[in-house]
């Protein structure tokens, strides 16, 4: 198991990129701890898989390093580089028997026989899968297809990392729960560096003691899932993160205050003046209706029953917002006043977060 | 796979093919039939004759020999053309713009007239205006297809390889393009040789294709008629008679109709019970799979 | 949190490209650049070459004299001529034999796949009595040996009058093409989900107006990849099309056996007849090069 360091890392898919735009993977510096779970979260096209398949070794980047344990594997080919892949898709040889495929990677590397048959074994045991040794592996169900494939990773005694690419994809919801706590137990066991490619929020926020938002190339965040849910460092992770997503309104700011329109939101701390786009995020969790004489004025859309808890859509000074009503709250008539949690709100200057002044 | 609906109105949509192919196929067929038991000497009186003349074709030397030769051909084209197909299939090119100018030069032979493909190699093979004849004698070569029944049989081999191979091909290719790539990344992190990528991988993928393929290639070069008849005329002797070139002899030339009637029907036969021995051990391995599945449904 | 991590910057200028520092290290587990002998070239290069050199011999040789042809011998005409295609485009009986042979050839490629979209559809969608046995009979006539069916078609298209007619041959290879059509859609048909079908009629579409109107765009590149098939096996064939035909119907692959004239084969312009039969296959498969590889990728043909 190791370390990743990534050290300017960019990557186009052009061989002559021009302007930030051309770059599928924007320049980065980025480390990832010996063993530990990292969930990768962001939407269809933000650069996941291209990250993942250059730490890999099937791609190789347009600029930067690659370094495990501060050896430099940018150049070396994958099955040199002691990674193992868990695909969408289940990758099985169908041909091959269960424990067939389990040897394969070790029979590539001319593994003494002894051995493999110790390592087989044991990794069989762990996945819970000794019974189906015999069995040809077309056969099985698509969640036993899945643990094969991160199978074939696991025998291999020198693996640095283990890579998933949205792996429960194709699995039955119902199963999905199940193999991921058995991942659970097999990362705790062997202690593995896994990174988790997904874009599904809960998945990512259940399963890793950190998650890396990436949106267009970039990564925005890492961090814990509180922190990605309290202080969200770009605008994307507040709205992407969290259902529904962060309130994002345009304001100015002077001092300790925020006038949003015509109407004045008090702050924690206060902020220097500075250009650019300035907006204040607040999450629905935050959001205080039927707030009395102070609050600020704001129109009802649409309360929405989502099951565990129930929406306000609302409209502050014309810009779409949402709060989640406390049980019980009713909301009579067209308009309310809603007050913010001062130490919830947080500022943004061109979608990121900027600090205070204490 | 959800199950289809039963619907017996559905037989109205199949009602003009099944005439249409009824009136072409089970008519003449049954003309064959007819023929295959009677004897005729002319004059549109026939007689009785039972099973006498499969006996007389089942005993003929003739018809061993050309079902031997017949047997030979397809056994060599099958053992050239399908490896020969997968090779060049693994080796067609990657770039979009090389892949469309490749598969339209490759399919070309397949659109050419067969009587016209017997006609190119009939041309190119000759010692005296041929560029492969003329090419061979000045080697040195004896080689002569009018004369000598090895040098016939090779020009017939090679025309069919010329004609056909393409077609494995582009089943092949169309198999391997199938693949997704996660496959080939699996099996490079996982150190597997390129041998152990077309065994493990490429192969199994392509099996279904090669399936269609090989029962294709066998059953079309089973009644393969038009291009020897164009080269060889079935000589030199009846080096290169096959099987349809000595029916329509028969038929035609000689006018056996009952005799060639009832090699028709024997003829038919062999190739549905090859093709369905071909298809049995092809898909053999399948079985088990799918019980497997089902099994593995049931556990969980 | 271990994990530390800056604000990405955009690459700047500075970055050195990667190809230019990897030269230097090589040890043996670095990726290799080049090297080796490019065998995948290699390999389709001759094999192409191996397609092309015939029909380029034919090619030249209708371009030459039969003189050149037969008194020397070279690579290319020396002597250019267009003679033999002038030959064959002058006179009815040589090019009555191409209108013939498309005559019927499209004739055939229309029946096959007007009578085959139906039951295609049928298959692909219902389950009905004796369904799987009628599939697989309609397969077994794409293994029946043209020469057994030579001579009864004779016989039946002469005795309904039919005999020397476009028709009576656009039938006959309706005993291979219907078949291939109908296993060629039905792959097609099954990969439209059922679900477009039942929306169809809830909204009130009526069968043919559906099939017409939404499904048929649908399964548009099917049925020009079945009408492809259809139009090759009909135009490659001879056996069953000469037999049928004397004088009326009489395709080009039949004519070209006339070109024995008492001097001895006409060389000239039998090559130049047959480089005439090539045409109208590349053209079509120019045009539809972009299905074939998805027809073929149904693994149905």
């Amino acid at each position: 198991m190791a370390r990743i360091d990534l050290r300017g890392l960019a990557h186009s898919y052009r061989p002559a990129p021009r302007g930030r735009a051309d770059y599928a993977l924007k320049r980065m510096d980025m480390t990832w701890r010996d063993g530990g779970a990292y969930a990768l979260l962001g939407p269809s096209g933000c650069g996941k898989t291209t990250l993942l398949n250059i730490i890999s070794g099937l791609l190789v980047p347009s600029q930067g390093q690659v370094l495990f344990d501060d050896e430099d594997v940018t150049d070396i080919i994958p099955e040199d580089r002691n990674i193992a892949q868990v695909f969408q898709f289940p990758v099985i040889y169908d041909t091959m028997t269960v424990r067939q495929n389990l040897e394969f990677p070790l029979r590539n590397r001319r593994v003494p026989e002894p051995e493999i048959a110790a390592r087989v074994a044991e990794i069989a045991e762990a996945l819970h899968m000794t019974d189906d040794l015999p069995r040809k592996a077309r056969g099985l169900t698509a969640d036993a297809k899945q643990k094969i494939s991160l199978g074939r990773g696991l025998v291999r005694r020198d693996t640095a990392a283990i890579l998933f690419d949205e792996p429960l994809t194709v699995i039955d919801p119902h199963l999905k729960w199940l193999l991921r706590s058995q991942l659970k137990d097999l990362h705790r066991r062997y202690d593995f560096t896994m990174i988790y490619v997904t874009h599904d929020q809960t998945e990512a926020l259940t399963f890793a003691d950190s998650v890396v938002v990436m949106h267009e190339g970039a990564v925005v965040q890492v961090g814990t899932p509180t922190e990605l849910f309290e202080r969200p460092a770009h605008t994307f992770v507040g709205y992407f993160i969290g259902s529904p997503g962060m309130n994002v309104l345009p304001c100015e700011i002077t001092g300790a205050s925020a006038r949003v329109g015509h109407q004045t939101v008090p702050l924690a701390r206060g902020y220097a003046p500075s250009g650019g786009k300035v907006e204040l995020g607040v999450r629905p969790e935050f959001v205080r209706v039927d707030d009395g004489p102070d609050g600020l004025a704001a129109q009802v859309t649409d309360v929405e029953d989502v099951g565990r808890y129930r929406i306000a859509r609302l409209r502050l000074e014309g810009h779409p917002m949402a709060a989640i009503l406390p049980d019980g709250a009713r909301l009579d008539g067209h308009t309310t006043r809603v007050g913010f949690d001062p130490a919830h709100v947080n500022v943004y200057v061109d979608d990121h977060l900027v600090e205070g002044e204490a | 796979m959800q199950t289809k609906p039963v619907n017996q109105k559905a037989w109205f949509l199949v009602l003009p093919v099944f005439l249409l192919v009824a009136f072409s196929a089970l008519i003449p067929l049954m003309t064959v039939m007819n023929y295959s038991v009677q004897d005729t000497f002319g004059n549109n009186q026939f007689f009785w004759v039972g099973l006498e003349w499969f006996e007389d074709i089942l005993q003929s030397e003739r018809f061993h020999d050309a079902f031997l030769r017949q047997i030979l051909f397809s056994a060599l084209i099958l053992a050239i053309e399908v490896p020969l197909g997968i090779a060049v299939a693994l080796c067609m090119p990657t770039r979009r713009f090389w892949t469309a100018v490749v598969l339209v030069l490759m399919a070309l032979p397949l659109l050419i007239p067969w009587n016209v493909v017997g006609t190119i190699w009939q041309v190119f093979g000759r010692v005296d205006i041929g560029l492969l004849g003329k090419a061979l004698y000045s080697l040195g070569v004896d080689y002569n297809y009018t004369q000598d029944p090895l040098s016939a049989w090779i020009t017939v081999v090679v025309m069919d390889v010329w004609h056909w191979t393409s077609l494995v091909a582009l089943l092949c290719y169309a198999g391997l393009q199938s693949i997704p790539d996660a496959y080939y990344q699996a099996a490079r992190i996982d150190g597997a040789s390129r041998w152990a990528v077309f065994r493990h991988i490429q192969l199994p993928k392509m099996k279904r294709v090669l399936l269609i393929a090989v029962l294709l290639r066998f059953m079309d070069s089973f009644m393969i008629y038009t291009e020897p008849f164009v080269v060889t005329g079935g000589g030199p002797g009846n080096s290169t008679t096959f099987l349809s070139i000595d029916l329509v002899k028969m038929a035609i030339g000689q006018f056996d109709l009952g005799k060639a009637a009832a090699m028709s029907i024997l003829y038919f036969l062999t190739i549905l019970l090859l093709s369905w021995v071909f298809y049995t051990v092809m898909t053999s391995g399948e079985g088990n799979g799918r019980a497997t599945r089902r099994r593995g449904r049931a556990d969980a | 949190m271990m994990t530390r991590i800056t604000r990405p910057a955009p690459p700047g200028p500075t970055d050195t490209a990667r190809e230019g520092q990897d030269q230097g290290r090589a040890r043996p587990k670095r990726r290799t650049r080049g090297g080796g002998l490019p065998v995948k070239p290699l390999v389709l290069t001759l094999y192409l070459v191996f397609l092309l050199l015939p029909i380029y011999w034919l090619l030249g040789m209708s371009l030459k004299t039969n003189d050149e042809i037969l008194s020397t011998f070279s690579l290319w005409p020396i002597d250019l001529t267009f003679a033999n295609y002038a030959v064959i485009l002058s006179d009815p009986a040589w090019y009555m034999g191409y209108v013939n042979s498309t005559l019927y050839v499209v004739m055939n490629t229309i029946i096959s796949v007007a009578v085959a979209l139906p039951a295609a559809y049928a298959f692909s969608r219902y389950r009905f009595l004796g369904d799987k046995h009628l599939f697989f009979w309609l397969l077994t006539n794409r293994m029946a040996p043209p020469a057994v069916f030579a001579l009864p078609f004779f016989q039946l298209y002469s005795s309904i009058g039919l005999f020397d007619t476009h028709i009576a041959v656009a039938l006959a290879h309706c005993l291979f093409n219907v078949p291939l059509a109908v296993w060629i859609l039905e792959g097609f048909m099954s990969g439209v989900p059922r679900e477009i079908d039942e929306t169809a009629y809830i909204d009130g579409y009526s069968f043919p107006r559906f099939f017409a109107r939404i499904f048929m765009p649908l399964i548009a590149p099917g049925i020009g990849v079945a009408a492809f098939f259809c139009f090759m096996f009909s135009w490659v064939e001879l056996l069953l099309a000469r037999t049928l035909t004397s004088v009326d119907a009489k395709p080009i692959a039949a004519t070209m056996t006339r070109t024995v004239s008492a001097s001895g084969l006409d060389w000239g312009v039998l090559a130049a007849a047959g480089i005439l039969t090539i045409v109208p296959g590349a053209l079509v498969i120019y045009f539809v090069r972009n299905y074939i590889a998805k027809g073929f990728a149904l693994g149905r043909v």
